[in-house]
């Protein structure tokens, strides 16, 4: 009787502290070795407040509630042959990018969080950091499971881990998850917890999974939003940890900025492959990548921080310049695919002249000036039978690993070419951001696996681009090249013909 | 600059009877739609009031039940026996 | 050092994958032709440092660049060139490296009186 009579927080507090104890086999300092290295200081963990009031009891019910809502929607959209009900064939390729580059993250998020649960000292993080870790994982499982019945009817899912571990461009949210498994679990913290979930994963989350519902996607809006409703627990685990370790002590505020800065711009590349989602591979639109960026950065971001100024915390460096590439960033990346067309596990195609219409009235300052004619000097060649292709592998940004496709500040006729010279060793960057990065950490980025390099060294598979796509597992003619001639498109064309056959 | 407040929730039918507490419980509110979700934004301040949903529905609900149609948020969060609310102000 | 690691001797255990030794004999060489960004990024290639800066040019740079349209239009007398950052005006019969061209050096170079599909850079 008095127990249902507890308020929440007095409910969650019972049940959620003084779990833990004082070692005393061993010294507390042995037990827990990761959380001092880093330089954080931390007075006292009681102080940590979980905003989620959520009781493990409460979790449990919650999510089983959640898988029993997704795996309905799994079920109905496989009998009803949900495949055949999308808006274009094209949008698959958006899923295929998703499976290979996207949910294996969730994967290490899964084991990044078990491993700072484990070894953050503090009662309040460490329940939070392991709730976050089962998410991540169910994340994980969830898109394996939505994606395989699109993988029986399309090519470039089957070999998803096997090309997450080792195609060119997929070595860029590979390589940016590693540097955030290899630091400490405070940086881990702010990387993940707060740049990733808290600042940037909104865009990808909620524009993208509205475009899949948009696409008639009903799977992917599914299995999207069902993890986004763990993500907004994340999103308050980010924010928390950011305040908790900024109260605790002065000396972390300048640890803190340092580690804002870095995954602000990590992330930033990284979601350069949403833009291009967004921008070019739904074929219906919500919204632009830039007016994205404007609601997900620019106003939430700047509401976000704006509070933490309190802290002496200031934006990330380089978000006016992040913010003045939104103008540019999908543009280039689609741009990069649609010439390495061959060697890329999904289809590309130029865009219809209906979308180039909107493209340039959602980007008014840049597309019609650097891109269109881009564009329609490639439908040129199309069209004389010299389709265009870039048979030479591209210099890569040894922070991001992204092709060196971006360009100046202020010129967007420009490559940016950034240098740092390191034991003799010349290392080149996209950027100031990818720069700085270096620099801060020279040791850990010289061991850079740059697939390019890697190539040349003789490491995947042979010399020539068929002995290398072997080696990712990558069918030609199936997985690779343009939309228009692929195996995809005629499984496509026999659904539609036996439609209207049904018609008539 | 106005720092909004901010909801995102699922359009279904779960999420209506929240939504439509939202906009009646906090004036000034700005809805934006989009397919499959819509995030709701207002300055300083978002509550969901469990009465006014339970008047909605016409049963019990805990606001923790929104954890089963949230999407998205921004701010900072309170989270009560009564209410579920996001504020930048202190 | 300068990166926080738990273990100090952190860099005794890191291996520097880019380093010259391992392209067997070979050195990275980035090119890039500016104002024709059809062309995504600098391209890479490993090459012998005594290739002639002139066979270079004939067997690497002109057959990546010839499906550009433009590509055919090149006055390659014309063309100004830049090692690593700096004006550079190369001996076609001289080496890579006698040229200044070492491991992973970026080489751009600007066509006068090309600059890109329509002007567009492109």
């Amino acid at each position: 009787m008095s127990a249902r009579k507890l308020g929440l927080k007095q409910r969650y507090a019972l049940m959620t502290r003084g779990l833990d104890w004082e070692t005393t086999y061993q010294p507390m300092e042995e037990v827990y070795p990761y959380d001092r290295f880093e330089g954080i200081k931390i007075r006292d963990w009681s102080e940590w407040e979980d905003p989620f009031r959520l009781t493990m009891d409460s979790y449990w019910k919650f999510q089983a509630e959640k898988e029993r809502k997704l795996y309905a929607v799994l079920d109905s959209f496989a009998q009803s042959n949900g495949q055949t009900g999308i808006s274009d064939p094209r949008y698959i390729n958006a899923i295929k990018l998703f499976i290979t580059g996207v949910s294996p993250l969730e994967y290490q998020a899964h084991r990044g969080f078990a491993f700072t649960g484990r070894h953050l000292r503090g009662v309040g993080p460490r329940v939070a950091a392991q709730m976050q870790s089962l998410d991540e994982l169910r994340h994980a499982q969830t898109q394996i499971h939505t994606i395989s019945h699109y993988n029986k009817f399309f090519n470039g899912m089957a070999e998803w881990p096997h090309m997450h571990d080792r195609v060119w461009y997929l070595s860029v949210p590979k390589s940016f998850f590693d540097d955030a498994r290899t630091a400490g679990p405070f940086e881990f913290m702010i990387a993940i917890g707060f740049a990733f979930e808290y600042v940037l994963t909104n865009l990808l989350f909620v524009p993208f999974m509205s475009g899949a519902a948009y696409n008639g996607d009903l799977a992917t809006v599914t299995f999207g939003f069902s993890a986004q409703s763990d993500e907004s627990r994340h999103m308050t685990l980010g924010i928390e940890v950011i305040k908790f370790l900024l109260e605790q002590h002065p000396d972390n505020l300048p640890i803190v900025q340092k580690w804002v800065d870095k995954w602000f711009w990590r992330g930033h590349r990284v979601l350069g492959l949403v833009a291009m989602m967004m921008d070019y591979m739904l074929p219906k639109k919500v919204m632009s990548w830039k007016e994205a960026w404007e609601i997900y950065f620019t106003e939430a971001g700047g509401a976000l921080f704006q509070d933490l100024a309190r802290y002496g915390l200031r934006p990330p460096k380089y978000a006016d310049v992040a913010t003045a590439e939104a103008e540019h960033i999908s543009h280039q990346n689609w741009c990069t695919f649609y010439q390495y067309t061959h060697a890329a596990a999904f289809h590309t195609w130029l865009p219809t002249a209906q979308e180039m219409d909107w493209l340039s009235e959602k980007y008014p300052n840049t597309f019609d000036k650097y891109y269109r004619p881009r564009y329609e000097m490639w439908a040129q060649m199309e069209k004389d039978g010299h389709r265009f292709y870039n048979m030479a592998l591209p210099q890569l940004c040894t922070t991001c690993q992204i092709p060196m496709v971006y360009t100046e500040p202020g010129d967007p006729t420009t490559i940016a070419f950034r240098q740092s010279m390191y034991k003799n060793e010349r290392y080149h960057f996209c950027s100031d951001g990818c720069k700085d990065i270096f620099d801060a950490e020279p040791e850990k980025f010289a061991q850079s696996w740059l697939p390019v390099h890697q190539i040349f060294q003789g490491n995947c598979g042979g010399a020539t681009v068929p002995d290398v796509l072997d080696w990712y597992k990558l069918k030609v003619g199936e997985d690779n090249l343009d939309f228009g001639q692929s195996p995809d498109r005629k499984t496509w064309d026999e659904w539609q013909a036996s439609k209207s056959r049904l018609a008539g | 600059m106005a720092q909004f407040a901010s909801l995102t929730l699922q359009q279904t039918d779960a999420a209506r009877p929240i939504i439509e507490a939202i906009i009646a419980d906090n004036p000034g509110v700005r809805v934006l739609n989009m397919p499959g979700a819509v995030k709701l934004d207002c300055d300083g301040k978002l509550t969901v009031n469990r009465a006014s949903v339970e008047q909605r529905i016409g049963r019990t609900w805990d606001p923790q039940e929104i954890h089963l149609v949230l999407i998205s948020m921004a701010g900072n969060l309170d989270e009560d026996d009564d209410h579920f609310t996001i504020a930048w102000r202190h | 050092m300068s990166v926080i690691a738990i273990r100090p001797d952190y860099e005794a255990h890191t291996e520097v994958r880019d380093r010259l030794g391992n392209f067997h004999g070979n050195q990275v060489v980035y090119v890039h032709w500016e104002k024709h960004l059809s062309f995504c990024a600098a391209i890479a290639f490993p090459l012998p440092p005594d290739m002639p800066f002139g066979a270079f040019i004939d067997n690497v740079i002109k057959p990546h660049y010839a499906p550009h349209p433009q590509a055919e239009a090149i006055d390659w007398a014309a063309v100004t060139w830049q090692i690593d950052g700096a004006d550079a005006t190369p001996d076609l019969g001289k080496s890579l490296a006698e040229n200044g061209v070492g491991h992973k050096s970026i080489v751009r170079f600007w066509t006068p009186g090309l600059d890109g599909y329509h002007g567009s850079a492109s």
